[in-house]
């Protein structure tokens, strides 16, 4: 009798146990010292980005600052330094976006460093897919999939 | 007119700038059909350069053309910058609004007259003479814009516009803008005569290009500063008007046949 409530006992130790693991391990997120870790997803287009990693670690909002300001005032719309380029590189190839799960690219870090930001209010998080169509435009009938699937994104 | 030609006066094209050019155009017409590629030529501008005063973007409108009925331009403006057609918004009283439509009546003659109203891109605009932060702008090449980083909503512009062309985004948009468009809740926007195809070398804009597609041709967007362009030579031959002319603000919107 108390050999079959041991043996019970360990197996019931042992399935919560796996059980325990297997949560651990579906809790993607690294942790160090336990504090979470962004994650930091490599681009999904590109070799490297537009200035050193440590750099843009660094200063990429001084970048993207003066950028904004030659673009909005001046009309200067060069991909390098805008945050369009780098939505374009880093928007996360399983929701498409920057900014709209947990562990996307931009906020990732800055949920981990409690910096609250308000570019995607007014900014799209992805990348753009096709270029707007015209629906009558002569061509609207061999890409109707994706201008109804912007549709679709855009109500 | 007079406007007109004293602006061209004030920003004169240098010879040299004229002959390469015309050697440009010529090179290329070699290449391709000769008009399209003049076109391009005369509206390109390198990426990395700031827009230019030499150019001074402007439409005309044929209201003899526009169609009763017909709402393409509306619609083009709305696909191509992103915001929700009026009457699809849950809000329609407040929903913004770029371009519309309207149809006015004489009341002795029932004569009608269909036009597209937008910001009329003021050489003089007032938006930005009442703007408290400097968010509300005139760009060197005569568009009329708001930059949103510096809006704060507080609709000094849209009380100052005798066009009624400015709208307040009440409600957030939850990322459904395009990339090219940014826009969101708490600031005011307008027509930017589709600036991001401007920067991009189209030379035209959304309306001007469904207006044309539906054959009514009654939008013609180009350089009014350009003696040569289309729009210049249309607006020598035909007699426009610009609507509330009493108030002198010289603007980038001329209207034909009302």
């Amino acid at each position: 009798m108390t050999g079959k409530m041991k043996s019970l006992l360990a197996l019931g130790a042992v399935a919560l146990t796996t059980a325990a693991l297997a949560w651990a391990g579906a809790e993607a997120q690294p942790k160090a010292g336990g504090a979470p870790v962004p994650v930091i997803t490599k681009a999904a287009k590109g070799e490297h980005c537009v200035e050193d990693t440590a750099y843009m670690r660094r200063n990429h909002m001084k970048l993207l600052l003066v950028h904004r300001d030659r673009t909005v005032l001046q009309g200067i719309r060069t991909p390098k330094h805008s945050l369009k380029g780098c939505i374009d590189c880093h928007a996360s190839e399983a929701t498409g976006s920057v900014a709209s799960a947990k562990e996307d690219f931009c906020v990732s870090c800055h949920s981990y460093a409690a910096v609250k930001i308000d570019c995607f209010d007014c900014h799209s998080t992805k990348p753009q897919r096709t270029t707007a169509m015209n629906p009558s435009h002569p061509h609207a009938a061999s890409v109707s999939a994706n201008v109804e699937e912007m549709a679709g994104v855009s109500r | 007119m007079n406007e007109l030609n004293t602006m061209t006066e004030q920003a004169p094209h240098s010879p040299e700038r004229r002959r390469f050019v015309g050697a440009a155009a010529a090179v290329a017409g070699l290449a391709v059909v000769p008009g399209v590629m003049l076109y391009e030529v005369a509206d390109a501008r390198p990426e990395d350069q700031p827009a230019s005063s030499a150019v001074r973007w402007g439409m005309l409108v044929d209201a003899t053309r526009c169609a009763s009925g017909c709402s393409d331009c509306v619609t083009a403006c709305s696909t191509e910058n992103g915001w929700t057609p009026v009457a699809q918004s849950e809000h329609p009283r407040q929903a913004p609004q770029w371009i519309r439509k309207l149809q006015l009546e004489d009341p002795l003659t029932q004569a009608q007259i269909n036009l597209p109203m937008l910001c009329q891109h003021c050489a003089e605009p007032p938006c930005v003479d009442v703007c408290p932060t400097g968010a509300s702008f005139k760009r060197a090449d005569g568009i009329v814009l708001v930059n949103r980083h510096t809006c704060i909503g507080c609709r000094y512009c849209m009380m100052a516009c005798p066009y009624k062309a400015r709208s307040l985004v009440h409600e957030p948009l939850n990322d459904t803008q395009k990339p090219d468009v940014p826009r969101g809740m708490g600031c005011v926007e307008a027509c930017t005569f589709c600036v991001q195809k401007i920067d991009r070398g189209d030379g035209t804009t959304a309306c001007a290009e469904a207006c044309a597609a539906a054959g009514h041709n009654a939008i013609l967007f180009g350089d009014l500063n350009d003696p040569e362009s289309e729009i210049s030579k249309r607006l020598r031959e035909l007699p426009t008007k610009q609507v509330r002319a009493d108030l002198k603000l010289n603007l980038g919107v001329r209207y034909h046949g009302i």
